[in-house]
């Protein structure tokens, strides 16, 4: 069936100078109960992947860099 | 790509809560058994509490109240429909369970003696112990999960669960959320702690996620277990609760109650006796919010400010830490203006109210070798500590059950079946994606589900939802992570048939606003004085029939009865 991509502004932000994905840390991907932050292979960096937060902060808190910041999603903000 | 097979003698479901308990008590009992522990997330971090806990809500502790009394208060919360040797159980283990905990490393508030710091927020006696640094109980969890030497398989979801021909339990079926493999685990005895059905309302802002729930609770035990033959009950009994207000989080009542903030009406008065939830106080909250008095607040402006400085390091650091991020961007400060507050979308839990699968005292369900605890077992009110007490009750009673039993054989047409289920969404890679198709079930559980329940509407809703049965056939997935939830979307679809069936079937009104039938608006205790279940029956039909009460253990008199339904301020009453 025909489909389009929707654009939606998701709540996390990593400051890709901080992350140390490329230094093989995936701390936040592995604590998500969601499991929606992924690394980039190229950037090697993480990114959030799914829009599906349930803004809880694991991630945020877990992160070895306070890498990671993350927003009330916009739709309750 | 092959199935991953695995054989343990006990597999315990979600390791949020109760299942982490359920399995270290069950290597406890023998830690000769090989048990396995399967999240669906990672054990880390999953579940209602993976950031922590406020408090506990149901703490029954020597001195403050005893298991009598707790007995008693969760009936009249529950307006009678209680199993009260599963309440008392719970009861008599709290106090135990408490002590464990604190010597685990669990922090709860103690008085200058070291006396715990019990408060009172139920409408008749006191049980709700805060834990003001309570955000450490996950890492408390692991660390016992390690020292007793648990398997823990993380990222993996059971999708059905496997019989033997007897009917007794052989195992689940489980996707690899990561790669998308499926596979089999065989086990002589299951444990489901796989949480509340939180997502089956869509909450008021429109996002899927922003649920009361961890939304990675979509209802799955409730399915899995209706799927082998277990009986449910109360699912017509389900959660709704008082929420900060598009947040969708608790803001919360047990937390600032003690402290004096209350909730209150528009013009600032207070209008419930009592913050305790239930579904009597939130019909006269659902009255306040839609009649001229609205909307409803939480109240803290009029404290001090040491105090309100206390409620933000507790409400700001602990369970749900983004609440203070929240009201920053809406400019409220707990000093200057009240917390708006709102119903939350509709949801099953027993950890909450009183939907869930039907276990006895030993945390046994109808299917020999099934076991289930923590919220989708049907324990009335049962909260956190009461996922502990059952899970530890689940874990021996898993423990004991596979000590006596052989591992059945796998029945090959059973994984056949689940394998061409699981894996046909990637198949069809222009299908519906499921995000879509769980946002108009979702929709439509609003539309047609919410209380004030009208028959009428709720028939409209079982066929809406058959249409959305037969999409579930085109929907796609593009990748492992959509796959799960496409699953999920399975599991939301079972659990807004059983909430619309149970629902229909109770012809009465009980629980305030979680079962208020416009048509039925009477609570009718000649012919509903009894357990409403639901089950697959042979046919593989949705039904429901009544189980009677089992004799009160704990009597009680008229007056206590009638507490519940005495919740609204006198005075406001009298004017109104
Ligand atoms: C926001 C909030 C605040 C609360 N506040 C309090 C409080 O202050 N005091 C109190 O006493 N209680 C409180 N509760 C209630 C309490 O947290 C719960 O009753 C309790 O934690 C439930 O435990 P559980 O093990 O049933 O569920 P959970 O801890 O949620 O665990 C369920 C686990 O199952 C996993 N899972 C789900 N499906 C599958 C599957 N198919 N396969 C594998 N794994 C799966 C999930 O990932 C999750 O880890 C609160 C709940 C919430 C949501
Ligand atoms: S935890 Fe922090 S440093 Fe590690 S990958 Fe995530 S964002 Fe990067
Ligand atoms: S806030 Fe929670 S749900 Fe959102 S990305 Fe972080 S860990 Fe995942």
């Amino acid at each position: 069936m025909p489909m389009t991509l929707n654009r939606v502004s998701v709540p996390v932000t990593v400051n890709e100078d901080a992350c140390i994905a490329d230094k093989g840390c995936t701390v936040c991907v592995e604590s998500c109960p969601l499991d929606l932050l992924a690394i980039d292979l190229l950037k090697k960096k993480a990114f959030m992947k799914y829009d599906e937060c349930w803004y809880c902060l694991p991630c945020e808190k877990d992160c070895p860099t306070q890498a990671i910041r993350v927003d009330i999603p916009y739709l309750l903000r | 790509m092959s199935d991953m097979i695995a054989e343990v003698d006990v597999l315990v479901i979600g390791g949020g809560t109760a299942g982490p308990m359920a399995a270290v008590k069950a290597k406890e009992k023998n830690p000769a058994l090989k048990v396995m522990l399967l999240e669906k997330a990672n054990v880390k971090r999953s579940g209602a509490i993976s950031m922590g806990m406020d408090g506990l809500n149901n703490a029954v502790i020597p001195g403050h109240a005893t298991p009598e009394q707790y007995v008693k208060e969760i009936t009249v919360a529950n307006d009678g429909i209680v199993n009260q040797k599963t309440v008392m159980a719970y009861a008599q283990e709290s106090f135990n369970m408490i002590n464990q905990l604190d010597r685990w490393g669990v922090k709860f508030e103690k008085d200058e003696t070291g006396d715990y710091a019990v408060k009172k927020v139920h409408h008749i006696g006191t049980y709700v112990l805060p834990m003001p640094e309570g955000h450490h109980m996950k890492k408390v969890l692991y660390r016992q999960l390690k020292k007793a030497r648990v398997e823990i398989t993380n990222r993996y979801m059971a999708t059905r669960l496997l019989l033997d021909d007897s009917g007794a339990i052989a195992g689940a079926m489980v996707l690899d959320t990561r790669e998308g493999g499926f596979g089999v685990i065989r086990a002589k005895s299951v444990i489901l702690c796989t949480g509340a059905a939180g997502r089956l309302g869509l909450p008021s802002s429109g996002y899927l996620f922003g649920t009361y729930e961890n939304p990675t609770n979509a209802g799955d035990g409730y399915a899995l277990a209706y799927h082998a033959g277990a009986e449910l009950s109360g699912i017509e009994c389900y959660q709704i609760n008082p929420l900060i207000k598009d947040y969708n989080g608790p803001s919360c009542a047990y937390v600032t109650g003690p402290f004096g903030g209350y909730t209150a009406n528009s013009k600032g008065e207070r209008f419930i006796e009592c913050d305790y939830w239930s579904g009597q106080m939130m019909m006269e909250f659902y009255k306040e919010l839609e009649g001229g008095n609205g909307p409803v607040f939480l109240k803290m402006d009029h404290l001090a400010e040491e105090t309100i400085g206390t409620i933000e390091h507790i409400l700001h650091s602990n369970e749900r830490p983004s609440r203070g991020r929240f009201h920053e961007g809406r400019n409220l400060d707990y000093r200057l203006g009240m917390v708006e507050m709102h119903i939350s979308e509709i949801g099953l839990c027993s950890g909450h109210s009183a939907s869930g699968v039907w276990v006895d005292e030993h945390a046994a369900t109808t299917v020999p070798g099934l076991y289930a605890a923590g919220d989708l077992a049907c324990v009335p009110h049962n909260y956190m500590l009461g996922a502990f007490v059952y899970g530890q009750f689940a874990g021996q009673s898993a423990a004991e059950y596979a000590m006596s039993h052989e591992l059945p054989a796998v029945d090959a047409a059973q994984v056949e079946a689940e394998r061409k289920r699981v894996l046909a969404p990637l198949a069809n890679p222009d299908g519906l994606p499921p995000a879509q198709v769980e946002y108009k079930l979702r929709r439509f559980v609003n539309d047609y589900l919410q209380p004030p329940k009208v028959t009428k509407k709720m028939e409209i809703g079982l066929d809406r939802f058959a249409e959305i049965r037969a999409d579930l056939d085109s929907m796609s997935a593009t990748n492992p992570h959509e796959l799960m939830r496409a699953m999920e979307v399975h599991f939301i679809l079972d659990c807004a048939e059983m909430a619309a069936h149970a629902s229909l079937y109770r012809t009465e009104s009980r629980w305030g606003l979680y079962h208020y039938r416009v048509e039925h608006p009477e609570k009718n205790d000649a012919d509903w004085f009894c357990h409403a279940q639901l089950k697959k029956n042979d046919a593989g039909e949705m039904t429901c029939f009544k189980r009677p009460i089992e004799p009160y253990i704990v009597e009680l008199d008229d007056e206590e009865k009638d507490a519940y339904n005495r919740l609204r301020v006198v005075k406001q009453a009298a004017t109104a």
